[in-house]
């Protein structure tokens, strides 16, 4: 359940951009969560609404956008997309694939009122 | 009004992490993240490296736990410091509780730390603590089906421990499925298979280590 330390982080980054911005009042969070990440967007909402209860954030909705596994074979230069976690490039079989997406956790903008 | 943002989530722990690495180079330290699900091995794996190591490096031990102190006193009867951290509830270790930690120790009289993470096969891995290398042990108990199912622990560690081999004769696990998913995985992952209660196999594992080992080359 880490969700819960991932939820304080975006509560925290947002109240600083908030600040930042002079903004009052969020509507949205969009976020950006790659597949190869240990997020389980079910329960980062679920996370997110209970630690924001009675707080100033209380009701902003949270909108994940969710990005495949994604690989480009260092030998030669295939995109392609991961399945079932295999780092092999269906191209040339060669063992040295780089992550081009899908290890993303970041918030992209914030819906500000 | 649409602000953008763009910042990583976790960037404030990356940040300590950064801080932490930079301090352990600084000390000459080589830092693991020992990483496994609960009851794979990962104490009796350090008494068995600390009892083949400590007259050799200096070794100072993390232990990350939910509640109790009991494993940071079982690695301290072997004779080195180790410093307790419950993280109350908490699933992973994060870069912040290694930085308090870190006063319990003499760093300058330290070669290598071992940071015990939170018995847990998925949170860890997305949390740098400044580490060097992350560490992870599977016993074959737990299913060669476990790379498949928590790939990135096994895509974010540079070395494999599989444990308990001598209970294979017993189980239907296949340490071959075990190595071929996990290579696929993460082709450059180091893989030794051990047994902590017979301490068959550990020699390379104490050879890998000893050879990171910033102050051991140098002697």
């Amino acid at each position: 359940m880490h969700e819960m330390s991932i939820a304080q982080s975006i509560i925290d980054i947002v109240q600083q951009e908030m600040a930042r911005h002079q903004v009052s009042r969020v509507s949205v969070i969009r976020l950006v969560v790659g597949e190869f990440t240990a997020v389980v967007p079910d329960s980062l909402t679920f996370c997110f609404e209970l630690i924001t209860k009675d707080s100033p954030l209380e009701g902003v909705k949270v909108e994940l956008e969710q990005v495949p596994l994604t690989g480009r074979c260092r030998a030669c230069g295939e995109e392609f997309t991961i399945r079932e976690y295999r780092f092999v490039c269906p191209a040339c079989q060669s063992g040295e694939v780089e992550t081009v997406g899908g290890k993303e956790l970041f918030i992209k903008e914030i819906e500000a009122e | 009004m649409k602000v953008p943002v763009v910042r990583n989530v976790l960037e404030a722990n990356e940040q300590l992490a950064r801080e932490n690495q930079a301090r352990f180079r600084e000390k000459g330290l080589l830092v693991l993240n020992l990483m496994s699900s609960p009851g794979a091995g990962k104490t009796t794996l350090l008494e068995r490296t600390v009892d083949a190591l400590k007259d050799q490096i200096r070794i100072g031990v993390i232990e990350g736990d939910i509640q109790s102190t009991y494993d940071a006193e079982k690695i301290a009867r072997h004779g080195v410091p180790a410093v307790q951290i419950n993280t109350d509830g908490g699933c992973h270790l994060d870069s912040r509780m290694i930085q308090a930690a870190l006063p319990e120790f003499d760093l300058n009289n330290l070669d290598l730390l071992v940071v015990e993470n939170v018995g847990n096969l998925v949170c860890p891995a997305e949390f740098d603590v400044g580490e060097d290398y992350k560490v992870m042990i599977l016993s074959v108990t737990e299913g060669d089906d476990k790379p498949l199912k928590y790939p990135l622990m096994f895509s974010k560690s540079s070395v494999l421990l599989i444990n308990k081999v001598d209970l294979l004769p017993y189980i239907n696990t296949s340490v071959e499925t075990i190595r071929r998913v996990a290579l696929d995985i993460n082709p450059h992952l180091e893989i030794f298979e051990v047994s902590c209660q017979n301490q068959t196999g550990l020699e390379p594992w104490f050879a890998w280590i000893l050879a990171r080992v910033p102050h051991y080359k140098s002697v």
